[in-house]
């Protein structure tokens, strides 16, 4: 009977930093799954955990500060509990933040879940001087209480056992609930009986008393299921006559009730040995929040994360890129020298050359999200985001969507997969909205051939200031007007907790590196893929016919067959479209290779005038030769700009569709961009050559 | 209590303790605030003030950060 293990699902429930995720990488190690709640874009983080003959489905509700039906967190969490029933329910409770967090606590003892707490981060709470009656805090919460420290691993066998005894003492019935008081209990006890017999399904599924009493507190959600019209009206008497009697909304009586049993159950059990009055915490934030410093460290520290990510990446990008060029070349070596053959073509410049374009950058997200796991895990994006709130409210977003987009001066990827921070939708899909605007990484290699080919030195620093300022201002822009149209509606108010500070441990910041590294790869390793199969198909059909290549050199023909293809094709089709902002159908087909992504530009205009690949250093030198020769400064300018503010390239477009869930959004932005693009390039244009020339 | 002594948490200087006596504003935020630990008789400290933007309180133990537009429906005391 041992041999087959016992199956049951255990949810961890818990606040926004009370270390929930600690605790769910101790009971899982790296065996996670991490996904989407059907329909949501709220991540869903599943883990197996062995013990004792169990097998345990470990699943990492969203952080909540209760249960109501205010938030899409909330409600994922409290759905998640009601319509999969897990077999045990572990809140995980800050211990030194005990009253506030029990809170949670107390909503899932309404919902009469099999309960084990664990108190963690139990170290920080004896530091501060708190200490624990755990037999009789567990006796008055009839939940099992386990002290546990999540980011060293302590607790963990303690709250295993505590698991499966809890699961295996199913059918238990709680002695004592949390008491509303005598008017309220009065309600309750008089809607309950109606709901059992005229919504019995209702009360089957949810409980009779839990359902009357969210419909006491109003709950939008079960409102809305409730069908008799009876019920409805017993429901809504009862509550004006709460209002009456307590001159309050009777949800707020409620809540005060639930704080009420919590201080009960913590008067007796949680002794204070020390008075602290200011924690190191608050001393690191007396600097950092201040009001003056404040901004300067946040600025020194940004330009740190980009200093260590484009520093110390730059090496493994170039072994990446050596490594690449070998595969490329052994897989070429095995057809004869000079061969054209399309399968060597495909694997080389279709496959390798695609994908290997985006996982040359990994080293940098990798770095990036390390410093982003270093940030968070220690509290201090919460206060970058106080920081930063002043000024970003004013283009109505909150202080939390400023990271992201600077992470978009990286690689519009991360930042897309960045936004999840924020908790807003219409917040959200702003910001991911406009992260294109912040110049990305790709980007630089468009202005960094470009820049030196039209302006003199002196000119050249301020030149590539200018098309960041100018993206940086069109993000401001766009972002107010769309806060102002599309996706109106009120701004979330902003509450957010500060963390205490905490010194990140090594292993949660490579979980939470790796986790979002390999999601990067696993686009790398479909969409992106995909994709680039197709353009590189687009590219290379129809072929023109050998007697017409005859003669050339290896430039020559390189540039007919592309000029005959799809995308040369296309190039030549747009270029009336494209004449009135200065552009050829030369720029036009290196445009459409772009979308691919945005430095294949740059190899794309190479291949247009002939020149060799971008890489030979003399290749480059004659290509800003040619570009010299053919056109102005301020078409240099307009190709920058377009390629700045365009449509973004297609991996931006497959994560924009990946987190919004629609292709609707993806194609807003794709095309909303391209045709900001259009209008300013075009108004550039026509006032510089008037202006100008 | 007297209500004509109350004054939003806004106008409240960096430094001083105060005591919530209500939340007027709609259900949404009055039941975030709540599950967060701030509801009438919550006592707070404001650490930060700066006039504009936003707000740093102390309540119990934790440390919050709420929008000037939260801080202008807390009537405290």
């Amino acid at each position: 009977m041992a041999d087959i293990p016992k199956k049951i699902t255990v949810a961890l429930a818990g606040n926004p930093n009370s270390g929930k995720t600690c605790i769910f990488n101790m009971l899982t190690g790296t065996r996670q799954h991490v996904g989407n709640y059907p329909g949501v874009t709220v991540e869903k983080k599943e883990g197996l955990c062995r013990y004792r003959g169990y097998e345990m489905t470990v699943v990492d509700l969203p952080g909540t500060y209760g249960l109501t039906a205010f938030s899409t967190e909330e409600l994922i969490a409290r759905r998640f509990i009601i319509e999969e029933k897990p077999d045990v329910v572990v809140d995980i409770v800050d211990s030194s933040n005990v009253e506030r967090n029990l809170y949670l606590a107390t909503q899932l003892i309404e919902m009469e879940v099999p309960l084990v707490l664990a108190f963690n981060m139990s170290d920080v709470a004896e530091q501060n001087g708190l200490v624990f009656d755990i037999g009789q805090l567990s006796q008055l919460l009839e939940a099992a209480v386990i002290p546990t420290v999540g980011n060293r691993g302590k607790g963990r066998t303690g709250l295993l056992d505590a698991v499966i005894e809890t699961a295996e003492r199913a059918g238990f019935e709680r002695t004592h609930t949390i008491a509303y008081g005598e008017e309220i209990e009065h309600e309750l006890a008089s809607i309950e009986k109606l709901i059992g017999e005229k919504e019995s399904g209702l009360a089957e599924k949810y409980g009779a008393r839990w359902l009357a009493l969210k419909l006491l507190e109003q709950d939008g959600d079960i409102l809305t299921k409730l069908q008799n019209r009876d019920v409805i009206d017993a429901v809504r008497k009862s509550i004006e006559h709460l209002r009456d009697i307590f001159g309050d909304e009777p949800e707020t009586v409620i809540a005060d009730r639930r704080y009420g049993f919590i201080s009960g159950a913590c008067q007796e059990t949680i002794k204070t040995t020390v008075e602290l009055r200011h924690n190191t915490s608050d001393l690191v934030d007396a600097v950092v929040t201040n009001r003056i410093l404040g901004l300067p460290i946040f600025l020194l520290l940004m330009y740190l994360v980009f200093q260590l990510t484009f520093s110390i990446g730059t090496y493994p990008m170039g072994w990446l890129e050596i490594f690449f060029g070998w595969l490329g070349n052994t897989i070429a070596g095995f057809w004869p020298a000079g061969s054209e053959h399309w399968l060597k073509s495909l694997l080389v410049d279709g496959i390798i050359g695609g994908v290997g374009g985006v996982i040359v950058f990994l080293p940098n997200i990798l770095l990036l999200f390390l410093a982003i796991a270093i940030l968070e895990d220690s509290g201090y994006m919460a206060r970058a985001a106080f920081i930063m709130d002043r000024l970003m409210h004013k283009i109505g977003l909150h202080g939390k969507s400023f990271i992201p987009m600077l992470i978009g001066f990286g690689c519009s990827l991360p930042a897309i997969m960045g936004t999840r921070i924020l908790e807003n939708r219409q917040n959200r899909l702003t910001t991911i909205m406009v992260i294109p605007l912040m110049s990305c990484g790709a980007r630089l290699t468009i202005y960094a051939l470009l820049i030196p080919a039209f302006f003199p030195e002196r000119l050249r620093g301020p030149m590539l200031w200018l098309i960041y300022l100018i993206g940086i201002l069109l993000a401001v822009v766009s972002a107010k007007v769309l806060r102002l149209t599309i996706f109106k509606g009120e701004t979330t108010p902003f509450v957010m907790e500060l963390p205490p500070y905490r010194m990140p441990t090594f292993k949660s910041i490579l979980i939470h590196m790796w986790q979002r590294g390999w999601m990067y790869l696993r686009k790398a390793g479909t969409v992106i893929l995909g994709i680039s199969i197709i353009l590189w198909a687009a590219m290379s059909w129809p072929r023109p016919h050998d007697t017409s290549l005859a003669g050339l050199t290896a430039e020559q023909a390189q540039q007919q067959k592309l000029a005959y293809s799809i995308v040369g094709r296309l190039g030549r089709a747009i270029e009336p479209a494209i004449r009135p902002l200065g552009f050829d159908w030369k720029i036009g087909t290196a445009l459409i290779g772009a979308t691919a992504a945005k430095e294949v530009f740059v190899s794309q205009l190479g291949i247009v005038y002939a020149v060799g690949g971008p890489d030979e250093s003399a290749g480059r030198h004659t290509l800003r030769e040619q570009l010299q020769a053919n056109y102005t400064p301020l078409t240099g300018f307009c190709i920058m700009l377009f390629c700045l503010i365009s449509a973004p390239c297609v991996a931006t477009a497959a994560m924009t569709r990946q987190e919004t869930n629609s292709w609707g959004w993806a194609l807003f932005q794709f095309f909303g961009l391209t045709t900001l693009a259009y209008v300013i390039t075009f108004i550039v244009y026509q006032l510089g050559s008037l202006l100008l020339y | 209590m007297k209500d004509k002594h109350s004054r939003t948490l806004s106008e409240v200087p960096e430094g001083e303790t105060v005591t919530v006596v209500s939340i007027d504003s709609g259900r949404g935020l009055r039941s975030r605030l709540t599950s967060m630990g701030i509801l009438p008789k919550t006592e707070l400290k404001v650490l930060r003030n700066h006039r504009r933007g936003p707000f740093v309180i102390a309540v119990k133990m934790s440390r919050m950060v709420l929008g000037r537009g939260v801080a202008d429906k807390i009537m405290v005391l």
